[in-house]
């Protein structure tokens, strides 16, 4: 099959019911998206499906054929969810920061000036046991330009 | 500990066992005990370590300091990075002292060999006990004072010029007088031909340029958020396998019957073979490997396994702190005379805690392989030396024949510090049968993770405590019931934050006893360790002792301070007290909770603020202050403090591992229950000044927390907490 990631077309021809984020990882080379849980309650490997914030361990390839595909790979060197990041030092362990800057890029696609509250219902399907939830906060702020 | 971790079949060779012990001994002895004396025994057993080992050429600037043509200034990181940002502090030290251009400076992982690499208090590789910064203060000074004494001398040989007369900064060797200057690139060849001082002068922490300032940032938060950062998890090797592994359903568990016939079918299964902690399957990628193991036909072997429930045990642990079992205490600390000291009326509080999970956000995973005697290492290994040794015993090889090439961890938490190696020797077992050199990668899922114990040891605590007049201790009987941790020698993890407390030592009678039932659960080394269960137990007590005498929580502390003569403990809790406008009101509803405890010889004073409106347990508001010694870094140990507070917060409101007959019934993050953004509190950090040598902060931030909170309930509802979790 062919699976659309990040603007290419790349070719995927193992088992149909393999979850996404083994294709991404192990057969895509892309290892950006991180395995957390496997069951859609971390958000280690949150990536976009059409421009949405999906948990790439609960979708199968099958499900993201003919789906714009977009991992952290596919973000943009200076994105200002990327700078803001470093500028706040948000990472600890850094483990999960891919996948809460991925959740993050959705919540600012939909809601370019989101709330405090925007940001908690948005963000805390994705779990850092560092405890960095509140640089992850003033980070998306600073990049949504909200005080 | 358990069976089930134990190493494959091979027979370790008696000396090697030895040096095993005599060595777990060191490490925790010298990583917990300041000032043990390890040093000298530890650099002969690090040099018989090392046989074998690759070699470490150690540079011209010496074992942690590279400098390269591109003008780039590489510090070596002997620790483990798995969060706690060691890496900027241990890079400002070298970076203040040798005159770098911070952005010049940049890390790397040092190679596993003791000899070298080892922590000088510890006496072995490994990172521990908050130990970090405190372990390379005086060696890393030095090594950054030495290259820069090269540079100075290579530019007054190069000049004809007094070398007191050359100064340098940011990377640049200067003259001022004669305007002339040269970067360490220009001067790199010269300096390479110049002896290394051996005391080298070190700077006047008022010259300070560096440390202690916001300039000292994380060399890593490009890498960890743009998703390029290499973990265990994505390294890719030529030819590698990916392994799982079922293990028993229980504690103790061994393999009973077992019928691979289906697992081998499943395209991508490689190979199903039987290893010491289960059944491994080898395959091609992650996901045939997770299928192949769900097609697996097992049945376990639970005759001597783990069976009990936690109410059983949590029945059982108060029933031996009462003396009532043929588990026996052991003395931890006594003083005065017992008599009739804890005659007539006494307060009396006990606690419980659950078992519970580190849970890092990278489930446990390692990449080894193993070609006739030379074991290879890739992942986030966090005490190298005991790995080494561990997987020695399991490859049968010598130490230095397993070479470990250090990566960054997502998490550990204390995790990847098991003394036993479990998952690392488990992922050499699979390699050593596989064989020929090559690699596999060890994958666990969140399951096999959460359900693979080295928990923070389910505990129980009961006192007696007998006050005068004013309310003040003067007679203390404290009673622990906690597994042992090290598996040798008195079982003194538990103990840590009660021994020596100011609160013992205020009082003139002390009758402290640890108990040490065996379990077929591992227990394991939980961020903070001892501290997390005893700064509830005492930091609780005393503010219900301060109840009782109807005294104020902070002045009833600074009465015991004061007569104890605590003074880092009394200046951080003035700091926080004032910081967090402690007796000033709140809003309706609110209250705030204090605790201050000292781990790691860091002291770190938390308050809290808590409502329970609607049944719900907020946690809005946390004000720290510190006592570190010197600040290195402190965006870092804030970060630290932030982190530690959400990580205890996490666990007193809702962390627990239930055994249910043995079998833990928390096994995901849907059941196991950590903090989210939504609950994350706003935490400030408040430095406490100090010229002293500076103290870990990875771990200490984690205690105060939850007593912090269980004190401000107190006060909304004027009930006492006696187990944890607070949220059932």
């Amino acid at each position: 099959m062919k699976l659309n990631v990040n603007g290419d077309d790349r070719d995927f021809d193992g088992d149909p019911n393999m979850p996404l984020l083994w294709v991404l990882r192990d057969h895509l080379n892309l290892s950006g998206t991180k395995f957390g849980c496997g069951i859609a309650q971390c958000g280690a490997c949150t990536v976009h499906l059409n421009g949405k914030a999906a948990r790439s361990c609960s979708v199968l390839a099958a499900e993201a054929q003919g789906m714009k595909i977009t991992t952290i790979e596919g973000v943009n060197a200076g994105h200002r969810l990327l700078v803001a990041w470093v500028k706040h030092d948000v990472p600890q362990c850094g483990y999960c920061q891919s996948g809460q800057i991925m959740q993050a890029a959705a919540l600012l696609d939909e809601k370019p000036k989101p709330t405090d509250a925007d940001i908690d219902a948005a963000m805390s399907g994705n779990i850092c046991r560092c405890g960095t939830y509140r640089r992850i906060k003033a980070a998306i702020k600073d990049a949504a330009g909200v005080a | 500990m358990s069976e089930r971790k134990s190493g494959e079949g091979a027979q370790p060779s008696p000396v090697l066992t030895r040096r095993r012990l005599v060595l777990g001994g060191t490490l925790l002895g010298g990583a917990l005990v300041v000032g043990y004396a390890a040093t000298n025994f530890g650099a002969v057993a690090a040099g018989a370590l090392s046989v074998g080992a690759v070699d470490v050429n150690p540079g011209v600037f010496g074992p942690f300091i590279k400098i390269d043509e591109a003008g780039w200034v590489t510090v070596i990181n002997r620790y483990q990075e798995m969060g706690q940002g060691t890496h900027a502090g241990l890079a400002a030290i070298v970076a203040e002292e040798l005159d770098a251009d911070w952005e010049m400076v940049r890390f790397e992982s040092a190679p596993a060999n003791a000899a070298v690499y080892r922590d000088v208090t510890m006496g072995i590789q490994g990172t521990g006990a908050s130990h970090a910064i405190a372990g390379s203060w005086d060696q890393l000074r030095q090594a950054g004072a030495a290259a820069r004494a090269m540079f100075v001398q290579a530019a007054a040989r190069k000049w004809s010029l007094p070398a007191d007369s050359i100064d340098v900064r940011n990377g640049i060797v200067y003259h001022l007088a004669s305007r002339r200057s040269e970067t360490f690139v220009d001067l790199l060849a010269d300096a390479a031909k110049i002896a290394p001082p051996e005391h080298p002068k070190l700077k006047d922490p008022k010259d300070y340029k560096l440390i202690g300032t916001e300039i000292v940032r994380r060399k890593d938060s490009q890498s960890k958020s743009n998703g390029t950062e290499l973990y265990t998890q994505d390294v890719r090797l030529p030819g590698m396998l990916v392994a799982m592994v079922a293990h028993p359903s229980h504690f103790g568990g061994k393999l009973g019957s077992l019928d691979m016939s289906a697992a081998r079918k499943v395209p991508g299964v490689v190979d199903v073979f039987e290893i010491a902690s289960g059944v491994a399957v080898v395959a091609k990628d992650t996901w045939s490997a997770r299928l192949g193991r769900d097609a697996l036909k097992i049945n376990w072997d639970d005759a001597k396994a783990e069976t009990r429930s936690s109410d059983e045990l949590r029945a059982l642990y108060r029933e031996i702190a009462k003396g009532k079992t043929d588990v026996t205490g052991a003395a931890f600390q006594t003083k005065g005379k017992v008599d009739d000291a804890f005659d007539g009326e006494l307060f009396e509080a006990s606690f419980d805690f659950p078992y519970l999970a580190n849970a890092p956000m990278e489930p446990m995973n390692c990449v080894a392989s193993v070609d006739g005697r030379r074991v290879k290492l890739t992942f986030a290994a966090q005490i190298q030396t005991v790995d080494q040794i561990n997987c020695a015993l399991a490859a049968i090889t010598l130490p230095g024949m397993v070479e470990i090439e250090t990566l960054p961890a997502g998490g550990s938490f204390g995790r990847r510090g098991t003394l036993t190696s479990d998952y690392i020797v488990e992922c050499v077992n699979i390699a050593r049968h596989v064989g020929g050199g090559r690699p596999v990668k060890l994958v666990w899922t969140r399951e096999d993770d959460m359900s693979s114990g080295y928990y923070r040891p389910m505990a129980h605590h009961k006192v007696f405590i007998k006050c005068d007049e004013g309310g003040l201790p003067i007679a203390w009987r404290h009673n622990i019931v906690s597994q042992a941790i090290v598996p040798f020698g008195a079982n003194e993890l538990p103990t840590h934050g009660v021994k020596n407390s100011p609160y013992l030592s205020v009082a003139s009678v002390v009758d402290a006893k640890i108990f040490t039932p065996k379990l077929a659960v591992p227990p394991g080394l939980w961020r903070s360790v001892g501290n997390s269960q005893s700064a509830m137990v005492m930091e609780h007590t005393v503010d219900l002792l301060a109840r009782r005498a109807k005294r104020d929580p902070a002045e009833y502390r600074r009465a015991i301070f004061t007569k104890v003569g605590d003074v880092r403990k009394l200046a951080v809790l003035d700091l926080v007290c004032k910081k967090a406008g402690w007796g000033s009101p709140l809003d309706a509803g609110w209250a705030r909770g204090l605790a201050i405890h000292e781990c790691f010889g860091t002291v770190v004073a938390q308050v809290a603020e808590v409502s329970v409106l609607g049944g719900n347990l907020r946690v809005r508001r946390v004000v720290c202050a510190v006592d570190c010694g010197m600040a290195i870094a402190p965006n870092q140990i804030a970060a630290q403090i932030e982190g530690g507070v959400c990580f205890g917060l996490g666990a007193a409101l809702y962390g627990r591992i239930t055994l249910d007959h043995g079998i833990p019934q928390e096994t995901n993050f849907d059941a196991y229950r950590v903090l989210r953004m939504d609950e994350a509190p706003a935490v400030e950090t408040h430095i406490a000044p100090s010229k002293k040598t500076p103290t870990g902060i990875g771990e200490p931030g984690v205690p105060p927390i939850a007593p912090a909170v269980a004190n401000a309930l107190l006060s909304l509802t004027g009930r006492p907490t006696s187990s944890l979790p607070f949220v059932i």
